[in-house]
């Protein structure tokens, strides 16, 4: 018991106690949360108003720089257009979302299922996603005479391979032990993909789907470029370059912001989606006190 | 409780199998093995003796080069339970659920073996942790889980390959304790690979040392003392004994092949 003998004894604490790191560390991180919504939000304000007295201090004429108090203006009396624009733009991008979605993961099934399938057809979807969309795009548009159908074509190129080649990762990225597991108990190949890829895969399909839901808007405006053709039934792009034509700069404006309001609100919703998705159990979903 | 070796019925036979890898690395040579039902085994040896391998021969994961793994009476879709090195579980399931798979890749519904999953989890003191996710609990209450799994189908054998290795020396010896009452209860048959001594002389009663390159084994030292067996079994003398013969037996073996090189 020499031990017990040589230790002196734990002085008695009096008070509260007090740790200048630890307060430092609690104060710290309380402001971090608060900046965290104040900041982005005070530096965009600060954004805008510099925007509107650049306008007003130089008297740049609306033709080249609209003020933001113009733009949001026009968004108003523009809306009829506008709105009915951004809803094909929407229906396109939704569709080659959901299209590239069901493509995607089903490629990627059975490229897991079959490693022959993955060596011959893999090259196919590489080709098609370095090729530019905005090379393609014309062929595509020579070659499906609906155009509805033609825009969901170029956006769904592009959206899709994110989602296949992540869920196709996924889907070998499993523990080996598990697959062990699955044959000890004789698992059969359906239920090995039910019950261990699937799952294991749908972190990796959830990072596919945030990157495939901002390229099918990106697809779907750049295609709606190359489309270009006016009337009934376009897109938020071709809008964008009537008012172009026009020199109608402040609806150039009014259309932009929307555009990136919706590339903000699907990746929200995207991110919403996986959040749900992992919030049980995936690290990228915890909150780590 | 049975402390004679000679009267059970041999569940498994492992009849001189060899396993040589590609590259002409023979992992196994002459493994004969019988399992009788109630053994608890340790197949104890130095990393590359081919005790993973062995394991692996009798998982069905791998298969003989040459050799013959009989199973009395063939071998059903639950006669074994695994416990690997990790706790390997499904993040994603909650523990009860995944203590369900290997029913449920039975098909068998989650309501129908609820008691089963119950008792299992029960078996290893974690009744109140059913709902819980395994990122949730600690290292030692994962291994539990998956010990629950092994067991939840009442397997005519149970390998377990090193499945405390990676836990603390606290967490390790109390889950040996644990174990060992969880064979007292059940009668389970064990395979447990370790590389630790005193983990095998703790645990076993037969101790299967091998030895590496090519990886065989080379004596069967017997552990007479009865299950279950306490804290007083670590201290006595007859425990150390048998330690230093497989510690002598294990190191003598080591050397020679060290000094063969």
């Amino acid at each position: 018991m020499s031990l017990t003998d040589t230790t002196p004894a734990a002085e008695p604490i009096e008070g509260p106690l007090h740790d200048a790191q630890e307060e430092r560390k609690a104060r710290r991180k309380k402001m971090e949360k608060i900046a965290k919504y104040v900041l982005p939000v005070l530096v965009m304000a600060l954004a805008i108003w510099y925007w509107d007295r650049l306008v007003v201090w130089n008297n740049i004429p609306k033709y080249i720089l609209p003020g933001p108090g113009l733009v949001m203006k026009t968004l108003f009396s523009d809306w009829g257009i506008l709105s009915s624009a951004l809803l094909v733009t929407l229906k396109i991008t939704a569709m080659a979302l959901g299209v590239a979605v069901i493509g995607g993961v089903a490629i990627a099934v059975i490229f897991s299922l079959s490693r022959f399938a993955e060596m011959s057809f893999a090259p196919f979807a590489v080709i098609l996603q370095v090729t530019p969309i905005v090379s393609i795009a014309p062929l595509i548009f020579i070659y499906i005479d609906n155009r509805f159908i033609a825009l969901l074509f170029c956006a769904w190129i592009v959206a899709f391979f994110p989602i296949l080649s992540n869920t196709t990762l996924g889907l070998k990225s499993v523990d080996h032990n598990l697959s062990d597991l699955m044959t000890i108990y004789r698992a059969n190949r359906w239920q090995r993909l039910r019950y261990l890829q699937l799952p294991s895969a749908l972190p990796y399909f959830m990072g596919g789907l945030r990157i495939a839901g901002g390229l099918a808007l990106i697809g779907a405006v750049v295609a709606e470029y190359i489309a270009g053709t006016g009337g009934i039934g376009s897109g938020l792009a071709f809008r964008i370059l009537e008012a172009s034509y026009r020199l109608n700069i402040p609806r150039m404006f009014a259309g932009l912001i929307l555009i990136a309001a919706t590339g903000v609100i699907i990746y929200g919703l995207t991110s919403l989606v996986s959040w749900l998705a992992l919030r049980k159990w995936h690290e990228s979903a915890l909150n780590r006190e | 409780m049975i402390a004679d070796l000679g009267n059970r019925a041999p569940i498994l036979n492992v009849r001189s199998v060899d396993k040589t890898f590609n590259k002409g690395v023979v992992a196994l040579r002459r493994l004969s093995l019988t399992v009788n039902e109630g053994d608890f085994i340790s197949l104890l040896g130095p990393s590359g003796c081919g005790k993973s391998t062995a394991l692996r021969l009798i998982a069905g994961l791998m298969e003989p080069s040459i050799g013959k793994i009989d199973w009395t009476g063939g071998q059903g879709a639950d006669d074994l339970g695994v416990v690997f090195q990790e706790p390997t579980l499904m993040p994603w399931a909650t523990v009860a659920k995944n203590v369900w798979t290997p029913f449920r890749l039975r098909g068998q519904s989650f309501r129908s073996v609820k008691d089963r999953i119950e008792e299992a989890l029960s078996l290893v003191g974690l009744e109140k942790f059913a709902n819980a996710y395994p990122r949730e609990l600690s290292g030692g209450m994962k291994m539990r889980v998956s010990i629950a799994r092994a067991l939840v189908t009442r397997p005519r054998l149970i390998l377990m390959d090193e499945p405390f290795a990676a836990l603390d020396e606290i967490t390790r010896q109390k889950l040996n304790d644990d174990l060992l009452n969880l064979k007292a209860r059940t009668g389970a048959t064990v395979i447990f690979v370790t590389h630790s001594v005193f983990e095998s002389v703790f645990l076993s009663d037969r101790i299967l040392v091998m030895a590496a390159r090519p990886g065989r084994i080379i004596k069967e030292i017997q552990v007479p003392e009865p299950y279950p067996r306490g804290i007083e079994w670590r201290t006595s003398a007859e425990y150390a004994r048998i330690a230093r013969e497989t510690s002598d037996t294990l190191h003598g073996a080591t050397g020679a092949t060290e000094a063969a090189e």
